[in-house]
């Protein structure tokens, strides 16, 4: 992203916007400047700002005269009144961080929009965790951190070396060089994003020893980590296994996304592929 | 309640279905409504005018939101009361849509309207909180706003300003709902519990 000093007023709502915050009033130039290596591409001051599309002579003229007078225009907080933020064309590594950072932009690899994540949100059609399973996603970066991806890789390759595997509709796993050490492909190590999700699947004997790996891990990077544990629940909608485990482990089970087991398979491809995946079980 | 399709297994006829969704949601009144393309039902605006400052429509178009809805995706509707949430859960089930639909709140909550409804939980996927270098973080009052919108879109500085806008009584917490609603890019973002946040922040100051 980049602001156009042609036409940037200074009026610094944009600051306040900024998830990262990465803009700030350049009083060199007196105008909004964007700190490219903190910015993660999330367009949200572009997205989110209104846009006016003002005179900037005029405004600037106007937010002259009165701070001369020592008087404050009280403006709307959420616009843009010259319209000056204009997105770059990205290039590879750069264009990785919008593909993590903006949620309107669907991953490449997934399809997904987001974080580019099914997770369990999809489980009664996917069948991606099983009973007996866990699943565990593991957010980087969000809210306000963001990450980078050797912070994501000394997660990564520490999960590897446990034993785990990584959901392979993921998009930080196709970024991996090597799933089996969980390396990530170093020309995007540096690369700096809004929130990034390792997803991984284990047995539920392995739920503690996978936590408290996980907890390692974290107070060995600079951001922040927000843990979700994804289970498939009994014929009865209860799930009383890896509850207590969690809970035996300190954490107080309060939120939770629940999947209430309405989707089905309805591709005709899917179909035929389910039916054959059964017979052949079958056999 | 959020619905999603399945890329590769349930998603070729999916647009139809999660249309449905939003507009069989509007009836009971939602909070917000919103798909993750596009946003919620408050939008930012490419050509504001200059008088809006003085008079801008803070009204929600929840049918727009339906309209707008191009390709398979998220879609949600945010309810600020367990009994709407419910009957619309009633409704999603007899439609049948065939799409995963998910509940996220608290998790006596949902229990409470898959029981009421009649249906078994499927997956449960627990959210266990922020861990690492939480002291990056900003206090729970900023944190409450900023995480509303899922993907953190809502900046911790323009949460903390519209903290600040209430507390000085520069705008009302219904007018500052609406700008942290804006940049929420899901429309999961629920201006009630947010006006609720605002007013607490303010009544702290006494």
């Amino acid at each position: 992203m980049k602001i156009n000093p042609d036409k940037c007023v200074a009026c610094g709502n944009c600051t306040y916007v900024c998830p990262m915050g990465a803009i700030y009033i350049d009083p060199a130039i007196k105008r909004a400047t964007i700190d490219r290596d903190e910015c993660v591409e999330c367009y949200a001051c572009y997205n989110g700002l209104s846009k006016e599309n003002l005179n900037p002579t005029m405004v600037r003229t106007m937010r002259k005269v009165f701070q001369l007078m020592r008087l404050r225009f009280d403006p709307e907080p959420d616009v843009c009144p010259t319209n000056a933020f204009e997105p770059d064309e990205l290039v590879w590594p750069r264009v990785v961080r919008r593909a993590f950072s903006d949620p309107r932009v669907p991953h490449e690899s997934t399809g997904i929009e987001g974080r580019g994540t099914e997770e369990v949100k999809t489980n009664d059609v996917s069948g991606r965790v099983k009973e007996g399973e866990v699943g565990f996603t593991i957010e980087f970066g969000r809210p306000g951190v963001g990450a980078r991806f050797h912070e994501i890789e000394r997660m990564s390759m520490k999960l590897a070396a446990a034993g785990v595997d990584f959901e392979k509709k993921n998009p930080v796993t196709t970024l991996m060089t090597d799933q089996k050490t969980g390396r990530i492909r170093e020309d995007i190590l540096n690369e700096k994003v809004m929130s990034a999700i390792l997803e991984i699947k284990t047995t539920i004997g392995k739920t503690e020893e996978i936590i408290r790996l996980v907890k390692e891990v974290e107070a060995e990077i600079d951001t922040v980590v927000a843990l979700g544990v994804g289970v498939r629940c009994d014929a009865n909608g209860d799930e009383n296994v890896v509850a207590p485990i969690l809970e035996k482990l300190g954490y107080g089970l309060h939120r939770a996304k629940t999947n209430i087991g309405l989707g089905r398979i309805t591709n005709p491809d899917a179909i035929e592929a389910a039916r054959k995946e059964a017979a052949g079980a079958a056999k | 309640m959020f619905a999603i399709c399945s890329r590769g297994k349930n998603d070729k006829d999916a647009l139809p279905k999660l249309r449905q969704f939003l507009q069989m949601a509007i009836p009971f009144k939602p909070v917000n409504l919103g798909d993750a393309r596009h946003g919620g039902c408050l939008r930012p605006s490419d050509k504001l005018s200059p008088f809006n400052h003085w008079n801008r429509d803070l009204t929600p178009d929840l049918e727009e939101v339906v309209r707008g809805l191009d390709a398979p995706t998220t879609v949600a509707a945010v309810f600020d009361n367990r009994v709407a949430a419910i009957d619309f859960l009633k409704k999603v089930k007899e439609a049948d849509l065939g799409v995963s639909i998910n509940i996220s709140t608290s998790i006596e909550n949902a229990e409470a309207c898959c029981h009421e409804v009649g249906i078994p939980r499927h997956s449960v996927g627990y959210s266990l909180g922020f861990e690492g270098k939480t002291e990056k973080l900003p206090n729970t009052q900023t944190m409450m706003l900023s995480t509303m919108c899922g993907h953190g879109m809502v900046s911790h500085s323009l949460a903390k300003k519209m903290i600040d806008w209430v507390k000085e009584g520069r705008r009302t917490p219904e007018e500052a709902v609406t700008y942290l609603a804006r940049f929420c890019s899901c429309g999961v973002f629920n201006p009630s519990r947010a006006k609720r946040v605002l007013e607490d922040a303010r009544h702290a100051m006494k």
